[in-house]
């Protein structure tokens, strides 16, 4: 399937290429609006991507492979993301791992065969005071127990918003974008 | 030594809703230490402010990512005959286990960071910063955009900055879940759109780092303490956490200003505790951290970040490399230089506490498939030696291990050391070899027998990670 940015990620691009010395450093703000865009990064964004920025697809899709936080087509809707570091892990970030596989009834690695679920096992999420921590999507979720997860997941099955998210609530949605700075400063340079 | 009513400068306002704005910023003082530094004049030839070095220096501020080197000293590094364009990156990549102080001042003072940004790019010349956060950290980049967003339309940012004549300018530059890219050089590697691999040093950035420019890096919190440095004074800045000398002056502290001590694992209170540097390790643990949870013993802790050699607090000594029995002291000043001669590092000031209870041989299996997990795959060394270690502790942890794995851990991990592009491979190797050495009979037991410890003692209660 072909891709190509809408009006608002050309927007945000072209102001991209005014802010670095060089039209390769915007490589990985692309695939942030390309999964902005359509919700994952593939192959067709990938080649697109690089005919945009004047680069060979296989170092686009070598550089794009080196990152693990970006969405591929393959991840389910939510993705839970367990912290497993060692600051988690003494807080009991194994018994989250198997509350949160016998709630989805998932294994780790797995997504569910209705592509609504991903669970993943990660490395440090960077939120260890308030251990044990999983992240799903773009929302930390801390001081987790088994009654907290039932209740995430259950929010999460009817697509409601789940509760105990500890980011902000000033903040749902666009999120990851370069546009209030785009509309501050629309020169770029 | 303790201080109980000290006011925090990078937490001033942390956990409170909507205090990252402008407004709230500025109602705070905010912005006014970027006008004193950007009214001083350049020096045409070098385009920096020597003046303002000076003043970083004489401040004796110590970078916050985890090295400690001193932060005037670096921007004294740069390449100044240079007629390229200079760079500043901020290190937001914090992903070190253990460390969360940077999140917290990203989410609730992006100003800080902002004008901390400004401070740090008129004294050393330059006109384009960029922040690299972190990938996870969604909210810390939605603000700091937005923030960004608001010094441009104030003022703060763009072009003649407060009739300054010179443009500055800050963007906020998202990674994508990558431990190394919080190297400095792999850093720059993924700022230009690459792979995070780290570089050869040298060059170093100061001289060619971004665009083979010379470029700053510094930790986030490192910038963030700038506008207080320039509100207090270099000076009143470098007595913070002094102490009281024999003959009762005080006396400077080696790592001077506030720390933020980023306190998890087995505590009735973790959190992140500002403090200057100047308490120790038994006043962190026990009296800011309220004690051991649940008041089961302690048995470990390590000071400084996961990749610091931890020490060992259940009451017995060991043997240390040069045969000596060594007992660690809970009573050791937690600032660079103290600890560093205690035979561990403060790194980024992350404290993690262990009790009686964790199997050593679990927390360090857990450790190194980190490492092996981060490791960018650029160094043979690194790459196969994390994996080696891995794989070794592995079968040790599963009871499978033969007496001479104890020994081959230490070889393996002795000859990763000092033997790669960046410190990787040295900071899987030194927990390994802080770990076996200090735990031995530990790692022996497991290996003769296949059974853990700590499991024989405990039972149900045990804490196998």
């Amino acid at each position: 399937m072909a891709f190509a940015f809408n009006d608002d990620s050309e927007k945000q691009f072209q102001w991209l290429l005014k802010r670095y010395p060089e039209k390769r450093a915007a490589l990985l703000p692309c695939f942030r609006l390309a999964e902005e865009q359509q919700g994952f990064v593939d192959q067709a964004s990938m080649e697109y991507i690089a005919t945009r920025l004047e680069l060979a697809p296989a170092y686009v899709n070598g550089v794009f492979t080196f990152y693990s936080h970006y969405r591929r087509p393959e991840d389910g809707k939510y993705i839970v993301m367990v912290c497993a570091t060692l600051p988690c892990g003494l807080m009991g970030a194994q018994q989250v791992a198997d509350c949160f596989k016998d709630e989805l009834k998932l294994g780790m690695g797995e997504t569910s065969s209705d592509k609504k679920f991903s669970l993943r096992k990660v490395e440090c999420l960077g939120s260890c005071t308030t251990a044990p921590v999983a992240q799903i999507n773009d929302d930390y979720f801390e001081n987790l127990t088994p009654q907290k997860i039932k209740e995430i997941v259950g929010a999460l099955k009817e697509d409601k918003v789940p509760p105990h998210i500890s980011n902000g609530p000033s903040l749902e949605g666009g999120r990851c974008s370069y546009r209030p700075m785009v509309e501050a400063f629309p020169e770029g340079k | 030594m303790l201080i109980k009513d000290y006011k925090p400068v990078l937490f001033d306002g942390a956990y409170q809703k909507d205090e990252w704005t402008l407004g709230r910023y500025v109602a705070k003082g905010g912005y006014e230490a970027a006008k004193k530094v950007l009214a001083m004049p350049r020096d045409p030839n070098t385009r920096n402010v020597p003046a303002m070095i000076d003043e970083i220096k004489k401040s004796s501020l110590r970078g916050r990512g985890g090295a400690g080197f001193p932060t005037g000293m670096k921007w004294s590094f740069v390449d100044y005959k240079s007629k390229k364009p200079r760079y500043l990156a901020v290190n937001f990549d914090e992903s070190e286990p253990g460390t969360c102080k940077d999140r917290v001042v990203g989410t609730y003072n992006p100003h800080m960071i902002i004008e901390g940004c400004l401070i740090a790019m008129h004294t050393v010349g330059i006109e384009n910063a960029y922040i690299y956060i972190r990938g996870e950290f969604v909210e810390v980049f939605d603000h700091l955009t937005r923030a960004c967003a608001e010094a441009y339309k104030a003022g703060y940012l763009g072009r003649n900055v407060l009739g300054s004549g010179f443009d500055f300018h800050v963007q906020p530059h998202r990674g994508a879940g990558a431990y190394i890219c919080g190297e400095e050089t792999g850093l720059l590697s993924s700022l230009e759109g690459d792979r995070g691999y780290p570089k050869v040093k040298p060059p170093f950035p100061a001289v060619e780092g971004a665009w083979r420019s010379p470029t700053v890096v510094n930790n986030a919190s490192t910038i963030a303490s700038l506008p207080f440095i320039i509100k207090t004074g270099a000076d009143a800045y470098s007595m913070i956490g002094a102490k009281p000398g024999p003959d009762g002056k005080p006396v400077k502290n080696d790592s001077p200003g506030s720390q933020v001590y980023c306190l998890s694992g087995h505590v009735k209170k973790p959190g992140n505790y500002e403090h200057p540097m100047c308490l120790t390790m038994r006043e962190l643990v026990f009296e800011l951290g309220g004690g051991m949870k649940d008041d089961i013993p302690l048995k470990a802790i390590i000071p400084g970040g996961s990749s610091m050699p931890l020490m060992r607090y259940d009451g017995k000594s060991y043997t240390g490399s040069n045969g000596k029995e060594i007992t660690d002291s809970l009573d050791m000043q937690m600032s660079f230089d103290e600890l560093k001669k205690a035979g561990s590092l403060l790194g980024s000031a992350a404290v993690i506490v262990m009790n009686e209870r964790v199997c050593m041989v679990s927390a360090l299996y857990n450790l190194v498939r980190f490492y092996h997990h981060e490791s960018c795959g650029q160094c043979t060394p690194c790459r196969e030696g994390s994996g080696w270690l891995e794989k070794i502790i592995s079968k040790i942890y599963h009871g499978k291990g033969k007496p001479d794995d104890f020994e081959r851990l230490y070889n393996v991990a002795t000859q990763m050391s000092g033997t790669t592009i960046c410190l990787l491979a040295d900071s899987v190797a030194m927990p390994v070899g802080a770990t076996i050495t200090k735990f031995k009979e530990e790692f022996q037991h497991i290996c003769k027998t296949g059974k853990s410890m700590v499991v024989e003692k405990f039972g149900e209660k045990a804490i196998r990670l």
